[in-house]
This record gives structure tokens, sequence and C-alpha cells, in this order.
């Protein structure tokens, strides 16, 4: 697994492929379904659902419901909806987001998920660690890992072609 | 000062009429409502956005059907629901409407949803709220006397822009008791916000407010003429109470000029959608056949008023 650190967007993805690939080949009875957290997750999930040539639908969730900064910053300006066209109960999932921070999100976007059904099991895939976390959340997969001090940011892009890259902010 | 219902942030800390919203906070809370009708299919029909928040349901007039909805949508937001009937307790003993806020405030409330028989008391009762308790609580009318039923006007929208899609090529008709109808003028409003065209009133003239013109609708007494080509039909409840006045002769009169049958609305686009605010007077306002017919999305009305002010819930919370 490539635990470099890069900003090469591409590679830290293909790293990424690479290690579910691996781990979905050591245990080929896996049926495995893979929700991206919105927004930089599901386009990394829907790339991942493709280039795996995955068999169950590709699910989309939003963390915004379960936020625990609600209070101070509100629901977001554009909410997406989640999306999730498989039953929950009893799934083996694997979650997807692109930056793994403070873990926040993926708290979040766990309870959201549990509002669902009962997963029996729940894996998650990063495209990127940069670092900072405030909860006891680690990635099982993890694309690259790259510390950044609190007051920076990575953002995610995604070109038209479907390419992606990483900027600090 | 500015706006009542907007803090000095300029989000909206209080929905009481949709009448100077801006354009653009009327479509974010109807992109917020679609997010939440899902909501109610989830295996566990709740999220925690409203979560140790107290909302009030301050009933000063009956209402089953709007207390019922933002009951529900409070509790699948996760707040905590009182509901008040103020009409037979506090202010049949002489209390005053502010004396009962002043109290209920005491026990922390965060949201007060009033209903009340006289126009403007929501604004009463929101700038007393900004006196004594800042800009830390909320209040969404309900419906106020002649004057306003804003999350009905949003749940219309939000119904309408389900099955048009786009507001900008419409044409809407709204039919009956234009005079004493909240509900007819908070539509108006949202509709002519989010740029409808042509939005027409249907009455007999003593149903009818004068100067309803400059609101910028089209008036029609003839209820044939002003349903030709219409995408949308919007009914209103005839109050029988009404009828003892001079208003109106009877309610037989009123359905055979007023009343929205088959033939009627078959003067309407094919397509046309026909909504009303409920409760219905079948045979009044509105024939069973249409009703209950395919044209018809008024129990639709119904469920997106539970997203719509789950909506305006959790915008309102976040505004401090």
């Amino acid at each position: 697994m490539n635990k470099k650190p890069s900003l090469d967007a591409e590679s830290a993805y293909a790293a990424l492929r690479d290690a579910v690939s691996a781990a979905l080949a050591a245990e080929p009875a896996r049926k495995p379904c893979i929700i991206g957290i919105h927004s930089g997750g599901a386009w990394i999930a829907q790339r991942l659902h493709r280039d795996l040539a995955l068999s169950a639908p590709l699910g989309t969730l939003s963390s915004a419901f379960h936020r625990d900064d609600y209070g101070r910053r509100g629901l977001p300006a554009e909410m997406k909806s989640t999306d999730l066209p498989f039953e929950i109960k009893g799934a083996d999932i694997i979650l997807v987001d692109d930056i793994l921070f403070t873990g926040r999100t993926v708290r979040a976007a766990l309870n959201e998920l549990f509002d669902y059904g009962r997963p029996a099991r729940v894996e998650l895939a990063v495209l990127l660690d940069r670092g900072g976390r405030e909860l006891p959340i680690e990635a099982r997969y993890c694309g690259a890992v790259h510390p950044l001090s609190p007051g920076e940011n990575f953002v995610l892009s995604r070109t038209a072609d479907g390419r992606f890259a990483l900027e600090i902010e | 000062m500015g706006h009542p219902q907007l803090n000095a942030n300029g989000e909206l800390q209080h929905l009481l009429t949709i009448e100077g919203l801006p354009r653009t906070m009327v479509e974010h809370i109807l992109d917020t409502a679609a997010s939440f009708v899902g909501v109610s299919d989830r295996e566990v029909k709740k999220v925690p956005l409203l979560r140790g928040k107290s909302v009030f349901n301050l009933f000063f007039e009956s209402s089953t059907r709007t207390r019922t909805t933002f009951e529900i949508a409070a509790k699948r937001l996760s707040a905590d629901v009182l509901n008040l009937n103020i009409g037979t307790s506090s202010t049949s003993k002489g209390e005053s409407l502010l004396d009962t806020i002043d109290n209920l405030s005491a026990m922390h409330a965060d949201m007060f949803v009033v209903r009340h028989a006289s126009s403007g008391a929501p604004f009463l009762i929101a700038e007393h709220l900004n006196r004594i308790r800042g800009p830390h609580v909320h209040v969404i009318n309900a419906g106020d006397g002649r004057h306003a039923h804003p999350t009905q006007g949003l749940l219309d929208m939000y119904t309408i822009r389900h099955h048009k899609k786009d507001f900008a090529q419409l044409r809407v008709a709204i039919v009956g008791d234009i005079l004493h109808s909240r509900v007819a003028r908070s539509d108006i409003h949202a509709l002519t916000t989010l740029g409808v065209p042509e939005v027409r009133v249907i009455a007999p003239y003593t149903l009818l407010p004068s100067g309803i013109e400059q609101m910028g609708v089209r008036v029609f007494t003839d209820m044939r003429e002003g349903l030709r080509d219409v995408d949308v039909v919007m009914m209103l409840r005839l109050q029988n109470e009404r009828m003892r006045g001079a208003l109106l002769p009877s309610a037989q009169e009123f359905f055979k000029h007023y009343g929205l049958t088959q033939d009627k609305l078959a003067l309407a686009k094919p397509d046309a959608i026909v909504m009303h605010p409920g409760p219905m007077n079948r045979g009044v306002e509105i024939d069973s056949a249409v009703a209950d017919g395919t044209q018809a999305v008024i129990l639709e009305q119904v469920t997106f008023g539970i997203a719509v002010r789950m909506a305006v819930m959790s915008i309102l919370a976040a505004a401090n």
C-alpha cells in the first residue's frame, strides 16, 4: 500500500483502488456495496464502483442531518440527498470519503447509514489521510497520507474527463 | 431596523409571511425540503437536527391538520413538542397574549408555532420575543387571521414545482373565497416571488378584496373563462360561516358557479393539477369526482407539507 506523502490525486486514487481490489481478491465471497459521502467521496466511490466492476448498485450518502456543527453552521446551502438503492440490513459496506481529517464527517455518515438499517459490516476507504483526528476513527483503505497544519485544507476537484486533482488552501 | 423576519446577519430568524422574502430564500427552503422528503421513508424516520430543542405549538384558533403536520415535522427533527390549545385555557381566563408568551418563554421554549385569529399576532409575538429573549428564539406563523399562512404557501409551491418543474411558463388560477383566505394571499406572494407570469383569481365580487389587482393578479368572476388553459388550479375552502352573511345566496348556488367539476376542469390544460389546502367541502367548492380524480394532488400536498415544515424549522433553528 502506498503510504508515501503525495499530492498527486491520481496516484493516490490508484493506490486506494489497488488496496480495495487486493482486499476483495483475498475474500472472493464478498459482495460489498460501495457508498460515497457527498460530494468528493461520491466521485471517488463512483470511479471505484466502475473500476472494480462491482455488481451491487452504487449508493451516495449525505452527512448533513447528523453533523455536530449544525448549531453553528446550519444546513449547507445546497443539500444533497442520501440515495441507497439496496437493503442496508445485513449489507457489507465500503464507505468512501475523499479527505479524512477530524473523523466527524465519518461519525455523522455512520449515523445516517444506521437510520436505514443495521449493516453486517462497514469499512472506511479514503483518498487521503491528512491527520488531525478528534474521534477514534481510522480508514481501512487509504490512498495516501499527507499531514497538514490545522489552518490548511485539501480541496478535491474533478476534471471534465473524470480525473482528480488536489490542492491545498 | 431591517425586515422583522431576518436577524442581523440576514438569516431567516422567524417565518411570518412570504411577502418580501427574497426569491433565493424561498428557493432555498424548497431545495432543503427536497432533502427531507426521503426521511419519512427510512427505517428510522427521524434526524437529530432539533435534538434538545423545545417547540411550542401555540394554537389560539383550532386546526387539526396544520397542528398535526407541524408536530410530526418537529418530532421527525427530534425536537420536544408541546401542543397548547390556548383558545380553551389562559386567554379565556383573561390573560393577555404577551403574558402567555412570557410564561411559556420562561419555560425555555426555542420555537413557537403560532396560529391566531387576529392578523399580525405572530408579528407581535416575534417582536416581543426579540426584545425579551434576543435572537435565539424563533416564531413560525401557522396562519394569522386573513393575513398569511406562509408554510401552506411554501408547500403549495413545493407541490407545483414537483409536478411542473419550472415556474417561468405557468398560468395558475386560485378559486373561491379570496376575501377571507390567508392561503390565497400567501400563494399569490409566493407565486409572484417565484416568477409565475400569470396568476389569476376567480371568485364572485362579494368574495374578492378590493384592490386585489395591485397584488399582480388577473381577476375573473366567470370560472369557465378563468380556468381556460391554466396549468394549476388552486381551490380554496369555502368557510360555511360565510354563508350566513349576505355574501352568498347558498352552497348550491356557489357550487353551480364556482364549484370545480370535471366539465369545468376540462377547460384547463389536460395536464393541469388540482390543489386544495383542506379541509374540503365536497359538493360546495369541489366535486367528489375531481377531488378523487387523477389530476388531484391534494394528499401529496399534505405529505410535502411535513418536509417543507421540517425545512423551515431547521433553517430557522440554525439562525443565531
